[in-house]
């Protein structure tokens, strides 16, 4: 009985660290008190107020196009990077390679922000592209840390897929384009699917990277939001943040989904 | 339908003017240091089935991807129809294959399988249809056409690889481990379908296998291979009945082997000294014997007969005791040990039932004619 019964309470205790923080939030985005830490009633004008705010707006609007803009480069970047890498064949170096497109993953946000700052104020220096820093830098930072997401789980697919369905499609007189899009890409798609929502929602959470390649007039949601908060937490905040944990947790649920699903054979 | 192209008493490969449907020559394959394929040359017919036989890693599987165009060779060409198919990729070769594990698009439906390849080719699609529809009767599959693969039975996939492999008429099929993944009975069913397939389609065959019973079942030829070379080559009943060597003897069926020496020839007989048989072995003359000679005698367990009484005019009888009996229903197999220790497989046909049956630790007569022994050399 005793241990019947000790690690649902471990596990209890454990998932309420990870997520009272995370409640607590929730549920003071439906306070009614100006005062974020004072209860005063249940409300969603918070929520109201936020539509209202062209900041925000603007900032969230910001963050969405970047989100999809490198989350779809990313991936077809990323898709690339896998393929070479897992059909090359036992070239030297090779393990070399995958370490490379996979190091971003492990590196500190503040060495990328800042390596990526100072090559952009280079390559201006030099050849005057890109001009300034704004949306357009933050999206090409983004795209170099969420390739390496994708290459990853593109890869993981791409390995267990058996190389003979391909053979099979090049025997039975398929060039080899034709066998990337008629069987190659079907059989990886919910890998790429599930990479691209993973970048997509990397992307909308960071704050870092942004921080560094970002301009004047390109401010990110997670910018907007760090800004205010230096001022004081205000309830707008909390729903705005309970907002964003919405959206990634559908993003994150689904991208797992698809993680999952395997390819029947 | 098409005549069988090879009729039974047909047999071009003893005719020496008949001109082959696919000729390698010297063709090797270098992964590394290590030869896969080490330096065959081999010449196959027009309507053949032929069979390459070997152990895992002889080199069978990837001297069939060389001729699918998966693999280049190191060296060495491959003809097919009278083309050097060196320059050809993989998608413009006139062969197809079936691959060991069916290898079916698990995205698309039996019939979208099937049609793949018609609809590279430019087919238009309704001809391709039509020609599907009939291939799907073909391998009995008509009713499982919207189905997609992972709903279907190990049987089942397998005829649909089959047909997909078969809709382009390919001059030439390649069959990698066709029946590999089949339980025995279906495996026993599907070997004579397949040879019906064959024939009724006229198409040349070559299969990769390491089953020596679906080898002798299939076949109008094998190619024996071992360590990426082909050690022997023949049909069926040659391969079985006059193997060249103690490999080709040993993986054939099983096989009793004595070592022994050549002693002289009597008349028409040879006499083999042979501590390990304890008697010396009589055996029908092979050319090109020296006194002293160490060979091998091989003698397949069917061809030894057991009884209680000693048999009169046998060439070569031993005494034993059995060891061990299994009785199979349709055969027994007896383990017989001999004065010098050594132990004899022996197989009877239970042709009649009231048998008194030979059983454990009786002493029993071993006996064989002498054109039972089988002379190896090598």
């Amino acid at each position: 009985m005793k241990r019947g019964l000790f690690l649902p309470i471990v596990s209890f205790i454990g998932f309420l660290f990870l997520y009272i923080p995370i409640a607590s939030l929730v549920i003071f985005s439906f306070n009614k008190s100006k005062l974020v830490t004072v209860w005063g009633g249940w409300s969603t004008k918070w929520y109201g107020e936020l539509l209202n705010d062209p900041q925000i707006l603007g900032a969230a609007w910001i963050s969405l196009k970047i989100a999809f803009i490198s989350a779809s480069l990313a991936t077809i970047l990323g898709t690339i990077a896998a393929m070479v890498l897992t059909r090359f064949g036992q070239v030297r170096g090779r393990g070399l390679l995958t370490g490379m497109v996979t190091a971003p993953l492990v590196m500190p946000e503040v060495i990328t922000g800042l390596s990526l700052l100072l090559l952009f104020v280079a390559m201006e220096a030099t050849f005057g592209w890109p001009a300034g820093r704004g949306m357009l830098t933050i999206i090409i930072a983004h795209t170099t840390f969420c390739m390496a997401y994708v290459s990853v789980v593109v890869q993981s697919r791409l390995v267990d897929m058996d190389d003979s369905i391909e053979e099979a499609a090049s025997d039975l007189g398929a060039k080899p384009m034709r066998v990337f899009f008629d069987i190659t890409l079907p059989m990886i798609a919910p890998a790429l699917i599930s990479g691209w929502l993973l970048s997509f929602t990397l992307s909308l959470d960071d704050l870092v990277i942004a921080s560094f390649v970002s301009g004047p007039g390109a401010s990110t949601l997670p910018m907007v939001i760090f800004s205010k908060v230096r001022l004081g937490v205000t309830p707008e905040i909390n729903a705005l943040a309970t907002l964003i944990v919405v959206v990634v947790a559908i993003g994150i649920s689904i991208s797992w989904y698809f993680m999952r699903k395997k390819v029947k054979t | 339908m098409a005549e069988p192209s090879l009729a039974a008493d047909a047999k071009p490969w003893k005719n020496a003017t008949a001109k082959p449907f696919i000729r390698i020559k010297n063709i090797t394959k270098k992964f590394g240091e290590f030869a896969a394929v080490d330096d065959i040359s081999l010449d196959i017919y027009k309507g053949e089935l032929f069979c390459l036989l070997g152990g895992s890693g002889c080199g069978k599987s990837t001297l069939l991807r060389m001729l699918a165009g998966f693999e280049t060779p190191t060296s060495g060409s491959i003809e097919i129809d009278g083309q050097d198919v060196a320059n050809i990729a993989a998608f413009d070769r006139p062969t197809n294959m079936m691959f060991q594990a069916y290898a079916l698009f698990p995205h698309m439906s039996v019939e979208k399988n099937v049609v793949y390849g018609l609809l590279r080719e430019g087919v238009p699609k309704a001809e391709a249809m039509d020609r599907v529809s009939d291939m799907l009767r073909l391998v009995k599959l008509q009713d499982f056409a919207k189905r997609k693969p992972h709903q279907l039975s190990g049987g089942q996939q397998q005829r649909v690889a089959l047909a997909r492999s078969l809709i382009k008429q390919p001059k030439l099929l390649l069959l990698d481990e066709p029946l590999g993944a089949l339980d025995k009975k279906l495996r026993e069913e599907t070997q004579f379908e397949l040879i019906h397939i064959q024939e009724s389609l006229g198409a040349t065959f070559i299969v990769v296998t390491h089953d020596q019973e679906e080898a002798m079942t299939l076949s109008t030829r094998i190619g024996v291979m071992k360590d990426g070379k082909i050690v022997q080559v023949g049909e069926p009943p040659q391969i079985y009945e006059d193997p060249k060597s103690k490999y080709v003897a040993d993986f054939i069926g099983s096989v009793n082997m004595f070592e022994g020496t050549v002693d002289v020839a009597v008349s028409d007989t040879l006499r083999i000294k042979s501590p390990e048989a304890g008697i010396d072995l009589l055996v029908a003359p092979i050319a090109g014997l020296k006194a002293n000679q160490a060979v091998s005698i091989a003698i397949r367990p069917e061809r030894i007969a057991v009884t209680r009484h000693k048999p009169e005019g046998a060439a070569n009888i031993v005494e034993g005791e059995v060891e061990e009996v299994a009785y199979l229903g349709n055969l027994s197999i007896y383990r017989v040990k001999l004065a010098s220790g050594k132990t004899l497989k022996v197989t009877k046909s239970n042709l009649l039932h009231d048998d008194v049956p030979i059983k454990w630790d009786e002493k029993v007569f071993l006996s064989w004619s002498n054109a039972a022994g089988i002379v190896l050399t090598a």
